[in-house]
């Protein structure tokens, strides 16, 4: 019964396909512009544009069709208009090459937008200097993958976001290269939606950035020289694991930022040469587990209004300064995590530190007081500071501890 | 030749030399420089080797400032007074660096034999005895054929045996015609090598000229008592001008001009440290 | 000037203190990176030896090898021997004593756990870079402190204050400076400060490799220029160089007036 329903849905699918028709785009084809394609296909078909170079102002699709280029056809925006402007459902765009979309701080203008619809995949494309790449607006289910968002942004003001999400669900963003913009992705009232292996480098502000976007999971993605890694700002419900956060350096960067957000689940990430590992900001019940947190700056700082964050089984490797407490610790808490700059003994062996840990130094407090001492870092005289006070705590808080500290890292 | 004009040096206060006129300009002579410890025999010693710079004066060697110069050591052959060496090297590492550091023809190998140091040739310098040391200070003293010698306290720590090498060795040099100073506390030997005899007394030459002349000056059969009565005679000079007694020596190189013995203005009594 | 560099140095490196210095480099480096594996974590356990023994023992050894020569020194003085390749000589073959120590007592271990080919050669070869020229730097400041001295108490006893001055006493103030002119800005007055002293000289550079991402934050812009690119590295080695020349011309001045 099920089988024979299957049979009779593929033939019919099989049927629909054969009808649809493919119409060429070249400069010696019958058609010869993109626009002129669109008007003449019915929903289904196939504009397939071979290579070349097209630039036909704002090309608008407003039917169900498959713009596919052969040779990555350009499609030149001439730095003016917006080049592809999607208004129906189920398009699909492909192998495409659109460059110099127009820029435009009113209009914000992008190489090829998404306005209330479902259905969309757009893939494969190669979108160079846009103002956005890809804009989704109120959209609803739809795929963004294998493309290749290249910029020219050289600050804030003057760029956009290479993915840029305003009111979507269901959105599944994957294997895309981006840089070069303001953020790689930008979520903002995005539900439910998956970000996951995709590489976000070199980009102005942040590699991802979510505001107000909750139930939403990203994994497995690398944020590199960004400004900053990845920011979460006023949301719920995130799930972020397995990513690596790399190389973002300078004064405010992170690796990761949270700013109120609650109820997220951060595991097995890899935090590696950043000024700060994860900055803490009204973050609230949140679990940190299998992190590695390697040779940052700061591995964590957490500021005012941080509760039940619980860090656990994470490795602390060589960071200049593991810990930042800024304001009460409340109820956060270390609890089994490794800490390569632990020198206390495991005499009944049990692979736990028999003398708690404090991650919180004297020197950390000086550095809120007196950034500039920076400069000595790692000196004699620091180390002895730092020593006289964790023999007498006076400055920092008492009740930072890691009671049971592992001897050997997490493998 | 060499030649010393109006010589001066102090260190801070105290003054060691203070306007020293000396030429030793006869050849094949052994000139002792004689006085009590702090008169200012090794300041002088050393200042002809540039090893102390003098605050005023000039010493010229073969007619030629030594002022800032270092090559003219090359015809100098000094023993320091105490034969300190690096620790760590061996014997025969030591006359190796310095034939090395210096060059040219050596005679070291028959000194070697001559002092009996085969048996300690590769032993280190720290463990070899002070007269041992000694021995190998002369080696490197005595192993360059050079046309001026200095010797700060040659006997010190010699045996017996060593110190007729040593005599040879000198008589050997004079005979070569060779400029020899040496400051030595053993008045026989002095007696015994020395032409001449230049007695400082507190930065100041107190007495200039031959043994004979020493002994006749002061009327004493030996050396020993003639030194001591130049300190005596310190003494009771004391009241006399400076200036008169001063030029009188300085000049009289030959002369062996007594006079100077009055020059001495010094309240303190001059202590006599002879061995 | 070389060959009196060549016997001090084969002097040097024969006596048991030179020895024990090896060795203790040897031992300490080997224990190290058998007891942790982790090597950018050795890197900075030897980071700290080394800013502050090498300087301790350069300025100690090299006021102790001066007064122990003096008597072979004055058999040089004695020689058709110019007076600064004395010195000289005898400063270069005690450094580079120091250095060779330092070099093979850290870098064989290295080269035993067979490190060479991994990405921490570039922190080994900045950390021995440091240590030798802290080694000359404080080889340097000890000559010039022994031949103004010829009191040998005092001049241990100033050997000591110099290295206590640089490796502790200096930061101390430097830190307090900071909290006390907090409300002004600091920065180029940090890194003018650093530059004044050799061994926060060769820290930030050292943490240039290890540590630029800490050095990169809470900084402002001057910071990120000097620090970020390779003017900050190309001046600290400068300020260095600088460091190492001006006890050596120094020493070469003291000696051409002082009596022996």
């Amino acid at each position: 019964m099920t089988l024979r329903v299957s049979i009779l849905l593929l033939l019919l699918g099989w049927a629909f396909a054969g009808a649809a028709a493919t119409i060429e785009v070249c400069a010696g084809c019958k058609v010869k512009t993109i626009t002129e394609a669109i008007q003449q296909a019915t929903a289904g078909d196939i504009v397939l544009i071979k290579s070349g170079f097209y630039a036909e102002g704002n090309i608008v699709v407003d039917k169900p069709l498959t713009l596919r280029g052969e040779g990555y056809p350009v499609l030149d925006g001439r730095m003016t208009e917006e080049a592809l402007t999607i208004t129906a459902d189920s398009v699909t765009v492909e192998g495409l090459k659109i460059q110099n979309s127009g820029h435009n701080q009113l209009k914000d203008l992008a190489a090829i937008r998404v306005q209330r619809r479902k259905d969309y995949i757009i893939r494969n494309n190669i979108l160079f200097n846009s103002f956005f790449g890809i804009y989704l607006e109120y959209a609803g289910a739809g795929i963004v993958e294998g493309n290749t968002i290249i910029g020219k942004a050289e600050s804030e003001m003057n760029a956009g976001n290479a993915i840029h999400a305003w009111y979507v669900n269901n959105l599944t963003v994957r294997n895309n290269h981006l840089s070069g913009h303001r953020d790689g992705i930008y979520f903002e009232f995005v539900s439910d939606s998956h970000i996951h292996d995709n590489r976000s480098t070199g980009n102005v502000r942040y590699g991802l950035h979510f505001m107000f976007s909750n139930d939403d999971a990203y994994y497995c993605n690398i944020f590199d020289q960004n400004g900053a890694g990845v920011a979460v700002m006023f949301s719920k419900r995130i799930t972020m694991t397995d990513n690596l956060f790399e190389h973002n350096w300078g004064r405010a960067a992170y690796g990761l930022l949270l700013k109120e957000i609650t109820d997220a689940d951060i595991l097995r990430n890899h935090f590696t040469d950043n000024t700060l590992g994860i900055m803490l900001e009204g973050a609230a019940r949140i679990r940190y587990e299998n992190n590695v947190f390697k040779s940052n700056g700061w591995a964590l700082q957490i500021s005012g209004g941080c509760e039940d964050n619980h860090f656990t089984r994470n490795n602390f490797l060589n960071n200049a300064l593991d810990l930042v407490v800024n304001g009460r610790a409340n109820n956060n808490s270390f609890d089994g995590n490794y800490w390569s700059e632990y020198n206390g003994y495991d005499l009944d062996r049990n692979g736990n530190g028999d003398v708690p840990h404090r991650p919180v130094k004297l020197y950390s407090y000086i550095l809120t007081q007196a950034p500039e001492a920076i400069v000595l870092l790692r000196s004699f005289f620091i180390d002895l500071l730092n020593f006289s006070e964790k023999i007498s705590p006076a400055l920092t808080p008492d009740n930072v501890l890691d009671n049971r500290p592992l001897m050997q890292p997490v493998s | 030749m060499i030649e010393l004009r109006n010589i001066h040096k102090s260190y801070g206060k105290l003054e060691v030399l203070r306007g020293i006129d000396l030429t030793f300009d006869q050849k094949g002579r052994i000139a002792a420089i004689l006085g009590p410890n702090g008169s200012g025999k090794t300041t002088l010693i050393k200042s002809i080797l540039g090893m102390v710079l003098p605050d005023k004066g000039e010493i010229l060697l073969d007619g030629r400032s030594i002022r800032k110069q270092w090559a003219y050591r090359d015809g100098i052959s000094y023993l320091p007074q105490i034969a300190r060496f690096p620790e760590n090297l061996t014997v025969l590492e030591l006359i190796a660096m310095i034939k090395d550091l210096r060059g040219g023809h050596v005679e070291d190998e028959r000194l070697i034999q001559l002092f009996d140091l085969q048996p300690h040739l590769n032993k280190r310098l720290g463990n070899l005895s002070g007269g041992t040391k000694q021995k190998v200070n002369l080696v490197l003293a005595f192993m360059y054929d050079c046309p001026v010698v200095i010797l700060d306290e040659p006997t010190a720590g010699l045996d017996p045996l060593a110190m007729i090498h040593l005599r040879e060795l000198l008589r050997e040099a004079r005979e070569q015609g060779k400029t020899i100073l040496l400051s030595t506390h053993i008045m026989s030997f002095v007696e015994e090598m020395a032409d001449e005899v230049v007695f400082l007394l507190e930065g100041n030459i107190r007495f200039r000229g031959s043994i004979r002349q020493l002994k006749t000056e002061y009327r004493e059969e030996n050396v020993e008592r003639a030194i001591a009565r130049i300190l005596q005679g310190g003494e009771r000079g004391r009241a006399k001008s400076r200036e008169h007694g001063a030029e009188g020596i300085g000049h009289g190189a030959e002369g062996a001009a007594l006079s100077g013995v009055e020059g001495h203005s010094e309240p303190e009594t001059p202590r006599l440290h002879l061995n | 000037m070389l060959k009196i560099m060549k016997y001090t140095l084969s002097d040097l490196l024969r006596s048991r203190w030179g020895l024990l210095y090896l060795g203790f480099f040897l031992l300490l480096t080997l224990s190290l990176l058998w007891l942790s594996g982790d090597v950018s974590k050795v890197v900075i356990s030897l980071m700290n030896v080394v800013l502050i023994l090498c300087p301790l023992i350069a300025v100690m050894f090299g006021v102790m090898y001066f007064y122990n020569s003096r008597e072979f020194t004055e058999l040089l003085l004695a020689q058709p021997i110019r007076r600064s390749d004395i010195f000289w000589g005898q400063y270069l073959g005690l450094a580079l004593s120091l250095s060779i120590s330092l070099l093979l007592g850290v870098g064989l271990p290295f080269l035993l756990y067979g490190l060479f080919g991994s990405t921490e050669i570039w922190n080994f070869f900045v950390l021995i870079t440091t240590g030798v020229f802290l080694s000359f730097i404080f080889s340097g400041l000890a000559f010039y402190i022994a031949l103004r001295n010829d009191n040998r108490i005092r001049g241990f006893g100033l050997a000591i204050l110099v290295w206590l001055f640089f490796a502790v006493i200096y930061d101390g103030i430097f830190l307090l400076s900071l909290i006390l002119l907090r409300d002004y800005p600091l920065e180029y007055y940090s890194m003018v400060a650093t530059m004044f002293n050799p061994i926060d000289l060769s820290r930030i550079l050292i943490l240039l490799k290890l540590d630029i991402s800490a050095l990169m934050g809470y900084t402002g812009a001057v910071f990120r220029k000097f620090l970020g690119t390779g003017l900050g590295t190309a001046l600290a080695f400068t300020a260095l160089l600088l460091w190492v020349v001006l006890p050596a011309w120094s020493i070469r001045r003291l000696a051409l007036r002082k009596d022996f």
